[in-house]
Formats: C-alpha cells, structure tokens, sequence
C-alpha cells in the first residue's frame, strides 16, 4: 500500500483479535480524499471485523486508526456523525413503511427531507416508499439499506458485502452512487467478491496480514 | 426534530403498529390480579388487606413480561448496530427507549390499576396514593429493566435471565409504592413513600443510561 502524503483517513500497524484469534496484524492504509478501497480476501480474513474496527464498534487489539490526524476514538461522536457503514442486516422494521424508514435513518444522522426523496429515486424505491417494509424482497431490502448512505451526508462510507442481493440494474446504481460520492472528495471502503468497476480505486488484500495468508506466502 | 424524540416516536409508532405488547401487557395485569380472588377466598377483609401488595407485585411482573423485547427486536434486525453508530450518544438513545416503553406499558398499568384495586375492595384512602405511587415507581421500572435487557442480549434464555436479574432491583419501588398505599389506608403520611419513590426515579434517569449503553456496546463489538 502506498502511503500517502495527503492521507485523509489512515490505519496504521492494525492488529484484531476475535475470540482469542489473532484474525490480521500489522494492518497499513492510508487514502486521501476521494479514494475507495476495496478489501479483498477468502472468509474468515478479517474484512468485516476491519470495517467494523473502523466504523469505531470495537477496539483494536492494537495500532491506530486516525482521520485528518485525530485518532478516531479520541472523538468518536464526531467519527459517527461522519461515517456510515452499511453492514448484512438491513436494519429495516416489517411494520414501518420504506419511506419512514429511511427518513428515521436519515433524522437520526442530519439528513432532510430531500436527501430522502433523492436517495429514494437513486435507488429506484420511490414506488415502494409507501409499502411496509415485510413485503419487500430481499434485493429491496438491500437497496433500501443502501439508499442510507444518500439520505444522509457523510464523508466516510464503509460497506461490508454491499452487492448481496444486488440484481444488474441496482449493481449499477450502487457504483454511480460510490463513484459520486469519491468524485465529491468522499472515502468509500468496500468489503466485496466481485470485481467492482470503478475509477481511482485501490485494493486492500487482507491476507497479506492474516497469520495464515502469511504462512502461505513464506 | 431532534434524534431524540425522533426515536421516542419510531418506538411509539411501532408499538402502536404491531400493537401486541402493550394488550399483552395489560392482559396479563387483569388476568394474573383476578387470579388471587380464587386462590385466597372472595372475603372482603381478606382482599381489602392484600389489595395493594397484589396490584404492584403483579404490575411489576407484567412490566417484565415487555422487558425483553426492548432491545431485542433492534438487535436482531441490525438496527441496534446502526443506532450505536448514529452521533445521537447511546445513552440518551437508552433514555428515550425507556420512555417510549413507559409510555406503551407502563402508563396502561397505571391507568388499570385503580380498576383491578376497585375488584379487590381496596379501601377509598388508598387510590390516590396508588396511583400516584405508580406514576412515580413504573417509570424507574422501564429505566431498571433496560439495564437487565441490555444486559442479556444474545444470552440464550434471556427473558428467564432477565427476570432474575431485574426483579431484585425493583424491590425497593415494591416497598416504597405498597407503602405509600398502607400509610394513606392507615392514616399516615404517604408523602415519604412518595418521595423516595422519587429519589429512585432521579437515580435511575441518568444511572440506568449509562449502564445499560456500556452493555449495549458489548453487544454490537
């Protein structure tokens, strides 16, 4: 990984532990504004529990992970008010509509009424806005979890697996609103399998750092 | 609108919604009262005499009976996740849970119980202290109770957990709220029950937050 001199958001020297197994250490990034990162790697080797460690849900068992120089659990109201992470559960209720949903979601993180109307017709959901959201499909439900990262603003987006369920069309959708986001100076970090199509990305492979993908390479 | 009462309401409108909970609740309130005239005998005296004790123990049982969906439904579905990372802090997000819960199951106890006191002949000096007793003691039970369904996340049983867990905490809003009612019965003050009733209901607003944030954020790690 080459190491920035502009770097907006960096991790240096990352370890995790998860129930006492040492799942990645000696972790390096460093992206400036703009920049996606999409994390590679067999399951198990860690991209979940990363992006979790850098939404700020847990502690790394050690090194740092800063954004603009501040190490993010110096001040991790300020990180959560500018991150979103969009994880496998969808977070939706059966009984409230699609629409309320995402403007609960959006209320709660500093978006307005027009970031939700807009986030609705990115992801195509504006037809189901007024549906509970127990009918919705699986790939809707997905979509309706991806349309938090528009219906809010937030510079650092961290999506673990985001095109489960995804179909062609809401693939592409997904990439405009990535390339969007890092086209406005946003940092997009993505934890996926498929080969994602997108300009001014880099590649994090996390078995350079897990005690197995290291006993292999040596 | 701030987060705040943006979660109040979530809350509210979902239990409105799905609406199970809250007639749960109060059935099992009406229910479980009307089960101690068949067990102790229909004597007047003798209901007269236990009338109090057995609206607030069977209030407290039936408030635990909700305890566990708290949290639960959130945790399941990932919201939970998602709440914990909203800049909104977790504990003013306990808070406002704890209210919509009160609001939902513990002002319905309230409202019922000077009916189920009426079934068991409590005597004509005590409803008022009753009533105010509960006002001021259900509130510290959603408060104490978020703690213990913060608490039991992910355990497997949880509700029978969470039962023992909580119900030795709410021994003291028991003592103080059939007090407050015996003290008006017999003539006496009820106003010393009342205020530490209160005392317990400022301890737990900012205590029971706190401790049940820190549980939730084991939770979501």
């Amino acid at each position: 990984m080459t190491q920035a001199a502009n770097a907006l958001f960096n991790a240096t020297n990352l370890a995790c532990r998860r129930g006492g197994r040492l799942v990645f250490s000696g972790l390096h990034f460093a992206l400036p504004p703009g920049r996606a990162l999409i994390l590679r790697g067999p399951n198990g080797s860690g991209k979940s529990s990363l992006l979790r460690l850098l939404a700020g849900l847990g502690r790394p068992e050690s090194g740092r992970i800063a954004w603009g120089g501040e190490t993010i659990s110096d001040d991790s109201a300020a990180h959560r008010a500018r991150l979103h992470f969009i994880g496998h559960a969808d977070a939706a209720k059966p009984a409230l509509l699609v629409g309320e949903t995402l403007a609960f979601w959006a209320g709660l993180h500093g978006g307005g009424a027009d970031d939700v109307t807009a986030a609705l017709a990115h992801f195509r959901l504006e037809r189901l806005a007024d549906m509970p959201c127990r009918f919705l499909s699986a790939g809707e439900r997905k979509r309706l979890a991806l349309a938090r990262l528009l219906a809010s603003p937030a510079a650092l987006w961290l999506l673990d697996e985001p095109t489960n369920g995804l179909d062609a069309a809401a693939l592409e959708d997904l990439l405009r609103a990535i390339s969007d986001h890092c086209a406005g100076g946003g940092i997009a970090l993505i934890a996926s399998h498929l080969p994602l199509t997108l300009d001014r990305v880099e590649t994090l492979a996390l078995d350079d750092y897990t005690p197995r993908g290291r006993a292999l390479a040596a | 609108m701030s987060g705040f009462f943006r979660l109040v309401r979530r809350d509210l409108r979902l239990a409105l919604r799905q609406g199970g909970d809250a007639a749960t609740v109060l059935a099992f309130f009406f229910l479980a009262v009307i089960l101690f005239p068949f067990g102790v005998g229909p004597e007047p005296e003798v209901l007269t005499r236990i009338a109090a004790g057995i609206v607030w123990v069977t209030a407290l049982l039936a408030a635990l009976l909700s305890l566990e969906r708290l949290f639960l439904a959130d945790y399941e579905d990932g919201s939970l996740e998602a709440l914990a990372l909203m800049p909104l802090p977790l504990e003013f997000q306990v808070l406002a849970k704890a209210l919509a819960h009160w609001l939902t199951t513990g002002l319905p106890l309230v409202v019922v119980a000077p009916l189920l006191a009426l079934l068991l002949h409590l005597d004509g000096a005590g409803y008022g202290a009753l009533v105010l007793g509960m006002a001021l003691g259900t509130p510290t039970l959603s408060l104490v109770g978020a703690i213990g369904a913060a608490l039991t996340l992910g355990a497997r049983r949880g509700g029978v957990l969470l039962s023992l867990l909580v119900l030795p905490l709410y021994i003291p809003v028991l003592i103080f709220g059939v007090g407050a009612v015996e003290a008006a019965v017999t003539g006496l003050e009820m106003r010393p029950h009342l205020m530490l009733l209160v005392a317990l209901l400022l301890a737990a607003i900012p205590l029971a937050p706190v401790a049940a944030a820190a549980a939730l954020r084991q939770a979501v790690e």
